[in-house]
């Protein structure tokens, strides 16, 4: 060792160095998910207030919920923190059983009391979701008498009787997430519910809780000792990947379990890698084109028509938009009561050549549309631009920031928008009530739906969403669904394209993720690793 | 060693220069604040959808409208966003919800490490080499020195990143990925400084500090690459006019050795402008690098703003931009006063 030259040393030590690197680092932990997702859209961690996707994703697998449903199938409602419930005869009041002996995380007994207070700071502290509630008439002044908890039961009274399915099916929305009073009234500041407090920190009595977040970084989950059905992993890890090609390199080597964000190319080069294996399932959201009515040419019925036959649906499906979608083009997403799953349009240049000229436009016209410039959204707007063209409509498109276009589809100033809706709670009404109903088509109108972000006037479809909602016996209500779905589709001024698929490529040893039906059931409950 | 003598000639000198510094920081600052600000009340996106989304009922998103301000005159929000800026208040951020002033507090440190990290390099390889291609001018370390310079300036630094993970990271293993520590790290120490390396190596967490080196290994050297690029061609053409001066050739006359002529006079006389040239480069690298941010998955200053630019968090995007503002003048400050050490003529 002492002739050697002391460069030879140095290179010596680094490449110990390097291999001690690589020495340490093993795989995950066994008992510790990774997931590498981006999670920057996260603004609070308060039930209350949670409506963006990942921190839905959160609140599904932390809190628990009044009510819940089946996830392989919808239709399959069950108490999750109620036992039981009836309604009473005049269908306006709505009883739950709490079940006994429940504990929250942090050791507190679970009680009607929580569920009621739960309820009504919802209400109260009437955030954006708050609404999901609201729609049975429960404001800020009469929350207190409305719910109530007596003994081991909750009362709920509202304003109509409206759908039992309508009622239960909000009561599975995260804004109905039951929350630990005790805990989050000693936090209290104010008078705000614990509101500063609960943004950030966790009151649940889910599977796992909430042991950090930090945002732009991390969001760590752990195994909540007081839940019934313990679960098979202690920790769940959220990492904010946002750059997808360094998604796929760290689920390839082993850093990460689940990578969240793949796009259609890395997981086509995945498909060789046989330590990797990919899943997917339908997700509630739509893509669709809104056709703004203020724009004459746009305003005529043939012209609409038209449109609808000049996008190449399944070409789309099946590239661009390839494991992230699939053609549907009613408005009520596969999964949803009365969903109609038959897809009635496909490129057609002739019939939308005949279409147009029945409109005086045989030499078709010109057009702008609104296009965020993410690579899905302006692939599948250049797709739509190529079939436009075969029948002389010119799409010219002008590309721009989320918010940016958001912005100007909201008021009214786009010809045509593309954009993906997501239903807000897994009730049919959620939807029918922004594509089919507009209460006020006045540009100072206070609602803004989609069919007013078009400026279209829906005529009756109106007043039969609001009377389905009222509909008591389900399969009458699914037949008033599907006649709003046919009636926006023959003449909506919505070229529906597409329904989201949610895939998730995990290491094969990784088991037992569910895939659920909207974004809060993406269940990690029952995950384990081999 | 300060001209006009005396103890009462220094003192002077030094009162006007901090006065002068402090003209210069607050004027800085508030055109910063006046631009930025109102280049974000201008662009068509509406900061309230950031809060509420875009599902919120009417009467949410008025309340969040009012709660910004947005609803009062525009030069009256300006006038207290200056009131609060001034008590070193900037506001929440919608996004994260945090005071902005503890987001950066949180964001800046990870840029630091990473710049600091870079431009150390940057200077260390970058300077020596640019020295040797002013040297051996035309000769083959020349033409390598500057076929590295062009490559680090012209190839785009995110693919550089992906490829560089690819090759260290996923082929042969010698560095560790994406992030600034393994998860199984992250909770075995208590964030002081913030940055990791300091932070894990004061509390003796070597194993979490080893993995630490590891994770900024890559993006680090990087940076590194990028700025020695800019170093060692700016250290090329400053070298190349010292030693073309009469000195130079009076220092080799005097019979003193090339070494001592190259290194103790030539390049001394060349530090004074590259002092600049590597002071900018590091406000550069300081500003966060975003597109090595999101690569790396580095939660730094850079991602932070740009996330927010995006999301028309304006309260959290004139913070960083103040910040990125006062670090600009920190640093001409700090070129300045080592001209002084260098350069005797500029003490007058």
């Amino acid at each position: 060792m002492k002739h050697m030259p002391k460069f030879l040393m140095s290179a010596a030590m680094v490449v110990t160095m390097a291999t001690s690197f690589s020495a340490v680092q093993a795989a995950t932990p066994p008992d510790t998910l990774v997931q590498a997702w981006t999670i920057d859209d996260i603004i609070s961690l308060d039930p209350a207030e949670i409506f963006e996707f990942t921190a839905s994703e959160i609140a599904g697998n932390t809190y628990e919920r009044l009510i819940n449903y089946d996830y392989k199938d919808v239709s399959k409602i069950y108490g999750e923190v109620a036992e039981s419930w009836t309604v009473s005869p005049d269908g306006k009041t709505f009883t739950f059983k709490i079940r006994p002996n429940k504990k929250f995380a942090s050791g507190n007994p679970l009680t009607a009391e929580d569920v009621a207070f739960s309820l009504q700071r919802a209400v109260l502290l009437d955030k954006s979701p708050a609404f999901i509630l609201g729609q049975f008439g429960l404001t800020k002044d009469n929350v207190k008498d409305k719910i109530k908890a007596s003994g081991n039961d909750v009362t709920v009274e509202l304003d109509k009787a409206y759908a039992p399915t309508f009622v239960l099916y909000c009561m599975t929305s995260t804004v109905a997430s039951v929350v630990d009073k005790k805990l989050v009234m000693q936090n209290e500041k104010d008078g705000d519910l614990g509101y500063g407090w609960l943004k950030t920190h966790y009151a649940g009595s889910g599977p796992f809780s909430i042991r950090d977040w930090k945002a732009n970084e991390v969001v760590v989950l752990e195994r909540n000792p007081h839940f019934e059905k313990k679960t098979p992993l202690a920790r769940v890890i959220y990492r904010h990947i946002k750059e997808t090609a360094t998604q796929r390199l760290l689920l390839e080597k082993g850093d990460v379990d689940v990578a969240r964000n793949l796009n259609p190319e890395e997981l086509k080069a995945l498909s060789t890698n046989t330590d990797i294996k990919v899943a997917s399932g339908p997700k509630g959201g739509v893509w669709y084109l809104g056709l703004n009515q203020k724009n004459p040419n746009l305003a005529k019925p043939e012209v609409r028509q038209a449109l609808k036959y000049l996008v190449d649906y399944s070409a789309i499906a099946d590239t661009i938009m390839k494991n992230q979608a699939e053609v549907h083009q009613a408005f009520l997403p596969k999964g949803f009561l009365g969903a109609i799953n038959e897809n009635q349009y496909k490129l057609d240049v002739a019939k939308a050549k005949e279409l147009l000229a029945k409109a005086g436009l045989k030499d078709g016209f010109t057009v702008t549309m609104d296009t965020r410039s993410t690579a899905d959204t302006t692939g599948m707007a250049q797709a739509i631009q190529q079939t436009f063209a075969q029948a002389g409509v010119k799409l010219e498109i002008i590309p721009g920031d989320g918010k940016q276009t958001l912005t100007k589809y909201r008021a009214r100033q786009h010809d045509i928008y593309i954009g993906r809706w997501g239903p807000d709670y897994q009730d049919p009404n959620t939807n029918a009530d922004t594509f089919a109903a507009n209460d006020d088509n006045s540009d100072g109108a206070k609602a803004k739906p989609l069919a007013w972000r078009n400026a279209w006037d829906p005529g009756p479809l109106t007043t039969q969403t609001r009377a389905a909602v009222l509909e008591k016996d389900a399969e009458k209500r699914a037949a008033m669904y599907k006649d709003l779905q046919q009636a926006v589709l023959d003449n909506g001024p919505f070229v529906i394209m597409l329904q989201e698929i949610e895939v998730m490529a995990s290491r094969k040893n990784v088991d037992g993720i569910v895939i659920g039906p909207s974004f809060d059931t993406n269940s990690v409950a029952q995950a384990k690793k081999n | 060693m300060i001209r006009g003598g005396g103890h009462a000639g220094a003192l002077r000198f030094l009162l006007t220069k901090t006065v002068k510094f402090i003209l210069v920081l607050a004027t800085t600052l508030l055109g910063l604040i006046a631009v930025t600000f109102f280049i974000g009340r201008v662009v068509p996106i509406d900061p309230v959808l950031a809060i509420v989304g875009d599902r919120a009922p009417p009467h949410v998103y008025e309340r969040a409208r009012q709660e910004l301000g947005l609803d009062r005159p525009l030069a009256e929000q300006f006038v207290i966003y200056v009131k609060k800026a001034v008590t070193g208040d900037f506001g929440n951020s919608v996004l994260t919800t945090n005071p902005v002033m503890t987001d950066i507090m949180n964001t800046f440190p990870a840029t630091l490490e990473l710049a600091t990290l870079g431009t150390l390099i940057g200077v260390f390889v970058g300077v020596p080499l640019g020295v040797l291609a002013a040297v051996r001018r035309g000769s083959w370390i020349d033409q390598l020195v500057r076929l590295l310079g062009l490559v680090g300036y012209s190839v785009p630094i995110f693919w550089l990143g992906l490829m560089g993970l690819l090759l260290f990271y996923a082929k042969l293993g010698w560095v560790e990925g994406p992030g600034r520590l393994d998860v199984t790290y992250s909770y075995l120490y208590t964030p002081v400084t913030g940055v990791v390396l300091i932070d894990t190596l004061m509390q003796g967490q070597m194993d979490a500090f080893w993995n630490a080196v590891s994770h900024v290994a890559l993006p680090a050297c990087l940076l590194g690459y990028f700025s020695l690029a800019y170093i060692s061609r700016m250290t090329r053409s400053f070298m190349l006019n010292e030693l073309a001066q009469e000195y130079v050739i009076a220092a080799r006359v005097k019979g003193l050795s090339e070494i001592r002529v190259i290194w103790r006079h030539a390049l001394r006389n060349a530090a004074v402008p590259l002092v600049t040239v590597i002071a900018l480069s590091y406000a550069n690298l300081l500003e966060g690098s975003v597109l090595t941010e999101t690569v790396f998955a580095w939660p730094g200053l850079g991602q932070y703003i740009t996330n927010s630019l995006q999301n028309a968090d304006m309260n959290a995007v004139l913070g960083g931009t103040l910040i990125i503002g006062t670090v600009f003048v920190l640093l001409n400050l700090l070129s300045d006063l080592l001209y002084h050490l260098l350069d005797p003529r500029t003490r007058r």
